[in-house]
């Protein structure tokens, strides 16, 4: 897919790029290049290091060697980070003390605003549209703890949508998550990426967001052994891994569900 | 009222009423990083500094701040490099910093060590005007501070690693709450006491955690609590000659239980209130399903059987499956796969 990219600067570059912890080189020697508004499934199995790679762009894991450039500006040297929104794999959000929806999805917002800058009406209507495009609105003055283990990850979702982000990068966000709020992240990114948003998704599971993501990277013992369509993606996943025929895996997702095939393009289509 | 006619118990009742206001307000933080036992530590650093201001004859507040101050960068410091000795150096800062405040008070001209009890445990006697002003001064930094930066505090505490992955500074951040934690550890050196005050940060969070919706409320109602446990506390302390701030631990410590005994029993009530609803459902003919004749309804992330009328919710637990009534009427169309 490399060769629909549109001109403008690539959303993640990596150039011999040796990411880790510590010492500790755990990707190793990648070249890598995600263009703006492209949706890529970031495919291993447990080990693999595919969640390094994703937490190097986010400046959680340590670039040991090699160029790393997120929205063309090196790790960590991106002035607005709003700019990239980030769900991690957590099973829940509720911590010690109580919070509701409201309050963790307003942390996403926060990311755009600098130091001290308060949310403002705009902010405000922004959270509760992120709640409301995860289908929580309901649910919005709720306390996080609750929610169910699924609504809770769609909570996460919310926070990182609320930052309007141009590359999301996220982690198994479907693992472990009931068949209705796959459905409900499908279609949710499905909109973002036909609005051209990029996509990063770590998985280890394609089938619920298939209908989604268009490209597949492949990452075996911290190198990249397979790029190109996600349809071609299945020969390299191991056998352990979750690949389900469209349609017919367990998670109850459907294939003709038409809102999330339909509304997406291909990724060259945007502009920049 | 005749325990305002005396100038100690009016500051030591302003000094009081500030604690508590501010105490709770830094603590929620705490608690939701769980670092409840920070201020405990930072306590114990203070001891040092409260040392070095009697040897040196100069106000053991001032001297205390410094030195607390000093001990929560510096313990940010070492847990921000995330090595795994960063527990024992905590220890190792945490104990020398009480041993060392104990020794070098001992040193102490005319035996001042006899003071100690009062700065560990609190006293009503000890707060002079010079004091007032000063925690006055903490009071409106810590409060403004929390004011200004409390989303960003509340972001970092909540989830640490999301915040970094978003650019907020999370190092500045966390030296900020632990300056906030350390300035309100000399704020309670009178009446409270430094090995109590921890107490004060987290018991009050502690009541309102059982009761609060939202971090917000939590954090306004605990810094209720704080300031009613603190004044009532200091105000007994007076009647029955107890040391200030044993009496305002174990009165918030008493609410504490307290209210956990009616939330415990609210919670049996509804369970059991729930229960009877199960009974009427033992007689269930069958188990719903795919095919079992009643229509599937969406809600929310499950599925409601409707149920001549009302909606069943099924709810598996150990003991099988039963039904839940969740409200009656279909609440759209079988087909309506909206999610919300």
């Amino acid at each position: 897919m490399s060769d629909s990219r549109p001109a403008g600067p690539a959303a993640v570059e990596l150039h011999s790029a040796t990411i880790g912890y510590g010492d500790v080189a755990i990707v190793r020697d990648v070249d890598l290049t995600i263009g703006a508004g492209e949706a890529v499934a970031v495919l291993g199995s447990n080990g693999s290091g595919k969640t390094t790679l994703a937490r190097g762009l986010l400046g959680l894991a340590t670039v040991l060697g090699g160029d790393v450039r997120v929205l063309g500006a090196p790790v960590g040297g991106l002035r607005e980070r709003g700019r990239v929104g980030y769900v991690p794999q957590r099973h829940t959000v509720s911590g010690a003390v109580p919070a509701t929806v409201r309050e963790v999805v307003g942390v996403g917002r926060l990311a755009r605003l600098g130091l001290l800058r308060r949310l403002r009406p705009a902010d405000r209507a922004a959270v509760a549209d992120a709640v409301a495009e995860v289908g929580l609105a309901d649910r919005l003055d709720d306390p996080v703890a609750s929610l169910s283990g699924g609504q809770q990850r769609r909570v996460l979702v919310a926070r990182a949508l609320a930052a309007e982000p141009e590359l999301l990068i996220m982690d198994e966000p479907t693992a472990g998550v009931d068949s209705a709020s796959q459905e409900s992240l499908a279609t949710v990114l499905a909109r973002i990426s036909a609005a051209g948003t990029t996509l990063v998704v770590v998985t280890h599971e394609t089938a619920p967001l298939a209908g989604v993501l268009r490209r597949a990277v492949v990452v075996d013992h911290g190198r990249v052994v397979h790029d190109g369509p996600l349809s071609q993606a299945a020969a390299h996943e191991e056998p352990g891994m979750h690949h389900h025929p469209p349609g017919r895996e367990p998670g109850g997702y459907r294939q003709d569900q038409p809102t999330v095939t339909t509304r997406s393009r291909r990724p060259g289509d945007q502009e920049h | 009222m005749d325990i305002l006619d005396y100038d100690f118990m009016q500051r030591a009742l302003l000094a009081s009423l500030m604690v508590g206001l501010v105490a709770p307000a830094v603590g929620v933080f705490l608690v939701q990083r769980r670092l409840s036992l920070l201020g405990d530590g930072l306590g114990h650093v203070a001891l040092t500094g409260v040392a070095v201001g009697v040897l040196t004859a100069t106000s053991p507040v001032w001297t205390a701040l410094v030195a607390a101050i000093l001990g929560a960068v510096l313990i940010e410091l070492v847990r921000a490099r995330g090595r795994t000795s960063g527990d024992v150096a905590l220890a190792v800062l945490f104990y020398g910093g009480i041993a060392g405040g104990v020794v070098l008070l001992s040193l102490a001209p005319r035996g001042q060590a006899t003071n100690l009890d009062s700065y560990l445990f609190g006293a009503i006697t000890t707060t002079s005007p010079q004091d007032v002003v000063v925690f006055a001064g903490i009071c409106v930094v810590v409060l403004l501070s929390v004011a200004l930066l409390g989303q960003r505090l509340y972001a970092v505490s909540d989830d640490e690693e999301y915040a970094r992955a978003v650019g907020l500074p999370v190092l500045g951040l966390n030296i900020v709450l632990a300056a906030l934690v350390a300035s309100t550890v000399v704020l309670s050196m009178r009446v409270v006491g430094l090995l109590l005050i921890s107490a004060l940060m987290i018991v009050p969070s502690a009541v309102a955690q059982l009761l609060a919706r939202s971090f917000r409320q939590t954090l306004l109602l605990a810094c209720g609590i704080g300031v009613v446990v603190s004044v009532s506390g200091t105000a007994t302390s007076f009647y029955s000659g107890t040391p200030s701030g044993g009496t305002i631990v174990l009165i918030a410590i008493a609410l504490f239980l307290l209210v956990s005994a009616g939330v415990a029993v609210r919670d049996r009530t509804a369970r059991r209130r729930h229960r009877r609803r199960v009974d009427v459902h033992d007689a269930h003919p069958h188990e719903h399903g795919e095919d079992c004749g009643h229509p599937r309804v969406l809600h929310d992330d499950h599925v409601d059987y409707d149920h001549d009328g009302h909606r069943h919710a099924p709810h598996r637990t150990g003991e099988g499956v039963h039904y839940d009534e969740h409200g009656a009427g279909p609440v759209g169309a079988p087909q309506d796969r909206r999610t919300g």
